[in-house]
């Protein structure tokens, strides 16, 4: 910019706030301000006569008071008698577990397709180009409908696993039974369990936590801790005296040993599911609800990520491929050592948003009846109560918190992995 | 002067004045039809044919209001609400009166700021199993999964019951009743519940309805009316009078065929009141004398609406039990026309 | 003689490569059988697709087609095959299809969406094939704003006629004041406002029940209405906007979201890219909340909150409630895209402008813009696509779009129990229509490219 010099000192009029290029912002700014608070004001002030004029207050006490639904799909224990705060906290966990899941498998698919679509294999390549067309063109709540729908036709009813030649059994040494209802798996029991601490007594947000996990998790702890110790001790000795001593079988001891003696004191063992009554009984049973939803969002946003995953892919200069291949790599190594590590600067701020997307899109939950936090909050809380402007802003509130949440995080990854330039 | 105007109606935005006319009557009047609520689509009760008419049972009902107080049947907008925007696009004057099986419960009289005014249909909540379970009551339902619509009362009614009797449930939240047919079709679930009358119209629709059995639990008490707000009390005592018009039409034989016939003049004179050849209950609604005529012609009285929608001869298939006529030991009772 | 012993005087003909290496055979082994791994997984694939076929092409074609209801279908099933099981009942879409496509439009009136439909090509060409489509077809995209409500809505030739007057006013007194660019602003601005006061009207009227815009309005709305369909020349047929349905409904809200977003990006982005800080602060704000909450919630906004923040009494169709809660939405993540162009531009551009004395908005519109919004078309082309498949969820709020109207539809008892059948038209229709688009993107990115090369 070239330097100008200083205009004329002169007495200030009034036009010079429209005219004069320093005071021009000024006043833009001014008024942008005061629109947007006159704006907030004329919001509010009509909310607030609406409200009166339907009789309705602003007030959060219904939050109190007894929810009387039941929630199936929970990881917190829950009953109708709780209150909708509760409710609506079971919620938000069903929320976060659905789109944790939901981001992993989906950067896992995402990645194999993306790379797929690149094979030399000729089918693969087009198979995984009509998976991700086909995904990214067809909206992702009937996916979730699709997905459900698939779920319940096509898996056998628990009534098949039923009497002595049944036509269907569980797999896995009779421990897992995957049924039209959801998946059984084994639940990990102590017959001399330590009990529970329970956090924040009895309030919305309290929830048990397993002294036994605690105590597994800290001799894990200690074991992996002195794991890395004696490979420090060995690596010492070998830089010393050129010998590294043998150390894989303490190593392999020192991990496996006292946790395997702590589950045997504990009396650690499987609670298989079984067949009782209507249902199967025992074990962790995750719904169809879930799974639904799981499958549909990770299949959904993959195909997004394949498309990212591939640009990033074919961004890096075929150079890279060639001198990599000159080194003597095999094709497999070329790509996790040389190509996917370039490739994640490019892939990763995409990746955001479409993770910020996936836990977004986990807000369609109601179409399967998995109740997340737009199910419980704002679905039959808000149902129940008529309470429509405090649960949809508290709604709201909480999507932007954890939108803000993952972009921040990853936005801290993405610069710790982003190329330093001169 | 275009621009004029245009600055003008923002001014109007900006400055606005007075709340929503009170009188939903006159709205309805100046603008020539009836918006009336209804539900997306609940068999038998409201839905659209193929050239996009609506038809049902709830329908039927705004049809008879739109007849009394505009003169023509036709004249109403179907609006279709979810059970969570039903309330509001009420209390927001988008509709003027709901028809749309809502249960009268009493924090939705008083808290929502609601009006009931009156019951067309006694419904209660009920489950309905395959056969080959070879379960007889509710109450041997200990651990089973159940298909529940989420957003209505049917799911706290059900926690209760299950809560009460001291069994356990797993239950099966869904959006839809398409859902729920085919997850209860696949055996996802155990047991439907929903309203008696839900599960008949589901039932129907099966491809073996006799495999399937409804218990004969009902375990609550769903009194389904039309509602306007809270507040219009003229407004609410036309849409109430004329639901007790269509019942009194049954209980005194009057007919879509023979209204016309009947309001020549006949020797009870109740009906005569009621269809407006003697006194002047018109006025006191702020009607002519003739509504009531015009609500019995649009779809027929109670009974016939009854028939035509949801009755034995239709797929729907329900029997009149607690539909019918005091008269005939039900529980449809209108106030006197006096 | 020669010492050599053979001496070749003419040059032996190419071999052909070895059979196995041309051809069919030759294809198949470069590309599915080039080694035992890619072997195994080419089989695994061809019994993955042999498997999903057989079962889908059977239902597919082995169905019925004829049928007025779903037990007709039924009969006609047991008859033909014997079992109900793996065979489509068509009869459902055969039945409801116009429906599905339009919604209640009035079937006589079908004509109007469908010349709608046409007029967007024909408006959207010069814009998306540049270099092949005539520009004096600009003309149609200058008009197609004001032509296109009034051929969905109807009324009168004057409305559009007023509102393009009313744009071209704003865009004059905006220009006086501020230069070209913020005259289009208040152009587009009034033009939009104008629409929905137009549009929410019949309703309007008796709210302004006193203040000063009562005569104004009032008497506009009162004018306007008073406009016979005998004396008003090229009147339509009013349709109200709850009449809209099916793929008619998907469609509208995505074309009006994306076209009222794409002026409220452009600020949006400008605002955020400003040195003034409040401006800024504000964009970020509003950009950052939107795209940082589901759309759902937003159409719980517009369901039941929408009236609560309006002057009491304000009732605008839910329908219009949608349209601008989905243009914020379209609006957050198009001012993100454009942004993206803005980046794009060298800083070359930014300081070349300066340098020939343009002030600021004459330098975004002679300058940056036209380059910035060229290469965020195939951005803004996938927002559209984003958008039109995200108005699938206004059927949770009881608009009857296409999925909306596949649960009336199933409320009807002759289609009581019908599934699959409707979800498939849905996915497919959708699935042609955003492939379509998306096709288009790539072409436009392969495009670009070698431009820019």
């Amino acid at each position: 910019m070239a330097t100008m010099t200083d205009p004329p000192r002169e007495s200030f009029r009034l036009s010079m706030l429209i005219y004069d290029t320093r005071y021009r912002s000024l006043t833009i700014q001014v008024i942008a301000l005061f629109a947007f608070m006159l704006l907030v004001a004329w919001i509010i002030s009509n909310t607030v006569q609406n409200l009166a004029g339907l009789g309705k207050e602003v007030e959060f006490g219904f939050f109190g008071e007894p929810a009387s639904y039941d929630i199936n799909q929970r990881l917190l224990e829950y009953t109708s008698r709780d209150t909708h705060l509760r409710a609506s906290f079971i919620g938000l966990l069903n929320t976060l577990v659905v789109a944790i899941l939901g981001c992993i498998t989906a950067t896992v698919i995402g990645v194999f397709v993306g790379v797929a679509r690149l094979s030399r294999n000729w089918l693969i390549a087009r198979i995984m180009t009509v998976y991700v067309e086909m995904f990214r063109n067809v909206p992702v709540l009937l996916w979730i409908v699709f997905a459900m729908a698939i779920l319940i036709e096509s898996l056998p009813s628990p009534r098949a696993f039923r009497g002595e030649d049944a036509p269907q059994s569980l797999i896995l040494n009779d421990s897992v039974a995957i049924t039209n209802r959801g998946v059984y798996v084994p639940e990990a029991l102590f017959s001399r369990s330590l009990g529970d601490v329970r956090l924040f007594g009895e309030s919305s947000v309290r929830f048990d936590v397993s002294l036994d996990l605690i105590v597994i998790i800290a001799v894990l702890a200690a074991s992996v801790f002195v794991f890395r110790r004696i490979r420090a001790w060995a690596e010492r000795v070998q830089n010393e005296t050129g010998n590294r001593p043998t150390t894989w079988h303490f190593q392999i001891a020192v991990l496996v040993v006292p946790t395997v003696i702590l589950l045997a004191a504990l009396g650690f063992h499987l609670g298989k599911p079984e067949l009782k009554g209507f249902n199967f009984a025992g074990g962790t049973h995750l719904r169809n609800s879930l799974i639904a939803l799981w499958i549909a969002l990770s299949l959904y946003t993959a195909a997004f990520i394949a498309e990212i995953v591939r640009g990033g892919i074919l961004a890096i200069s075929k150079g890279q491929t060639e001198a990599a291949g000159s080194l003597g790599l095999r094709p497999n190594r070329i790509m996790s050592l040389v190509i996917l590590p370039q490739a994640l600067r490019v892939i990763i701020p995409p990746l955001i948003s479409n993770y910020l997307n996936l836990t977004k899109n986990s807000s369609l939950a109601i179409a399967v009846g998995y109740l997340d936090i737009t199910g419980t909050l704002g679905g039959i809380t808000l149902n129940q109560t008529g309470r429509e402007l405090e649960c949809i802003l508290l709604l709201m509130l909480i999507y932007l918190f954890i939108s803000l949440s993952i972009s921040v995080g990853m936005n801290i990854y993405n610069k710790r992995v982003a190329l330093v330039e001169r | 002067m275009k621009k004029s105007v245009f600055y003008g109606a923002i001014a109007a935005a900006v400055v606005l004045g007075g709340a929503a006319g009170a009188a939903t009557l006159d709205d309805v009047k100046a603008r020539g039809n009836l918006n009336c609520g209804v539900s997306t689509g609940l068999v038998g009760f409201a839905a659209p044919d193929a050239s996009g008419n609506w038809e049902g049972f709830d329908v039927a009902v705004c049809r008879a209001v739109a007849a009394a107080v505009l003169g023509d049947p036709q004249a109403v907008e179907f609006i279709p609400t979810t059970g969570k925007t039903r309330f509001t696009a009420l209390a927001s004057g988008e509709v003027d009166m709901l028809a749309r099986n809502t249960t009268w419960t009493f924090s939705r009289d008083t808290d929502l700021k609601l009006d009931f005014i009156g019951v067309n249909y006694y419904d209660g909540q009920g489950f309905m199993v395959p056969k080959a379970l070879g379960v007889t009551s509710a109450k041997d339902l200990d651990g089973a999964t159940v298909c529940i619509q989420t957003g209505t009362t049917t799911e706290l009614n059900l926690a209760d019951f299950f809560r009460v009797n001291n069994i356990s449930y797993e239950p099966v939240p869904i959006e839809t009743n398409a859902e729920a047919q085919q997850q209860y079709l696949a055996e996802a679930c155990d047991v439907y519940t929903t309203d008696a009358s839900g599960l008949a119209a589901t039932r129907a629709a099966f491809e073996s309805p006799g495999d399937h059995v409804i218990l004969p639990e009902i375990i609550s008490k769903e009194p389904l009316g039309p509602v306007v707000r809270h507040g219009d009390n003229e407004w609410g005592d036309i849409v109430r009078w004329t639901l007790n018009a269509l019942i009194s039409a049954e209980e005194l034989g009057i007919t879509s065929a023979n209204v016309g016939e009947l309001a020549g003049g006949t020797n009870n004179p109740e009906i005569n009141r009621m269809l407006g050849t003697e006194g002047t209950l018109g006025d006191m609604i702020g009607l002519d004398a003739e509504w009531a005529q015009r609500a019995i012609m649009a779809e027929g009285n109670y009974g016939e609406i009854f028939e035509k929608n949801i009755g034995e001869n239709t797929p729907v298939g329900l029997a009149r039990g607690l539909n019918a006529q005091y008269t005939d030991g039900g529980l449809i009772y209108s106030p006197p026309f006096r | 003689m020669s010492d050599a012993s053979f001496v070749r005087s003419e040059m032996l003909s190419e071999q052909d490569p070895p059979p196995t290496s041309v051809g069919v055979i030759g294809w198949l082994r470069a590309n599915l059988f080039s080694n035992w791994w890619n072997s195994i997984l080419t089989v695994l694939c061809l019994a993955a697709i042999w498997y999903v076929l057989s079962g889908l092409l059977g239902w597919t074609l082995l169905s019925v087609w004829n049928a007025g209801s779903l037990n007709e279908c039924r009969e006609i099933m047991i008859a033909s095959w014997g079992s109900t099981h793996g065979h489509a009942c068509w009869g459902v879409i055969n039945d409801r299809w116009l429906q599905l496509l339009f919604g209640f439009y009035p079937p006589e009136l079908y004509y109007r969406p469908i010349l709608a439909m046409l007029l967007l090509f024909a408006a959207l060409a010069p814009v998306l094939f540049a270099d092949k489509v005539s520009p004096r077809l600009l003309y149609v995209t200058a008009a197609y704003p004001f032509l296109m409500p009034w051929l969905m809505w109807g009324g009168s030739i004057w409305t559009p006629v007023g509102v393009a007057a009313g744009f071209v006013l704003a865009y004059l007194v905006g220009r006086k004041l501020g230069g070209t660019v913020p005259g289009l602003v208040l152009g587009i601005v009034s033009a939009i406002v104008w629409w929905m006061l137009w549009l929410g009207l019949p309703v309007q009227s008796e709210v302004f029940g006193s203040g000063v815009g009562e005569i104004l309005v009032v008497g506009l709305g009162e004018s306007l209405a008073s406009i016979s369909p005998d004396a008003a020349p090229f009147w339509l047929e009013t349709v109200e906007s709850r009449k809209f349905g099916g793929f008619m409904l998907s469609v509208l809200i995505g074309v009006v979201a994306i076209g009222c977003s794409l002026p409220l990006g452009i600020l949006l982005a400008l605002g955020r890219q400003s040195n003034m800080l409040i401006v800024k602060a504000i964009c970020v704000g509003f950009i950052e909340f939107i795209r940082g909450v589901p759309l759902i919630t937003l159409l719980f906004v517009a369901s039941t909150l929408l009236n609560i923040f309006l002057p009491p009494g304000t009732n605008f169709d839910i329908i219009l409630r949608v349209m601008i809660m989905v243009t914020l939405f379209a609006a957050a993540y198009m001012a993100e895209v454009i942004r993206g162009g803005l980046a794009g531009l060298p800083t070359g551009q930014y300081e070349g402008a300066d340098s020939l004395g343009l002030n600021y908005w004459q330098a975004q519109r002679l300058i940056i813009m036209p380059q910035a919004l060229k290469i965020s078309i195939p951005g803004i082309v996938s927002t559209f696509i984003g958008i039109f498949k995200d108005t699938t969820l206004v059927s949770i709020i009881a608009l009857l779009d296409p999925l909306g109207l596949s649960n009336s539809i199933r409320a009807d008892t002759d289609w009581n129990g019908v599934y699959w059948e409707l979800f498939a038209f849905i996915a497919l229709m959708f699935f042609i229509a955003c492939f379509g688009m998306s096709r288009y993107s790539m072409y436009l990115e392969r495009k670009l490219k070698t431009e820019n090369d």
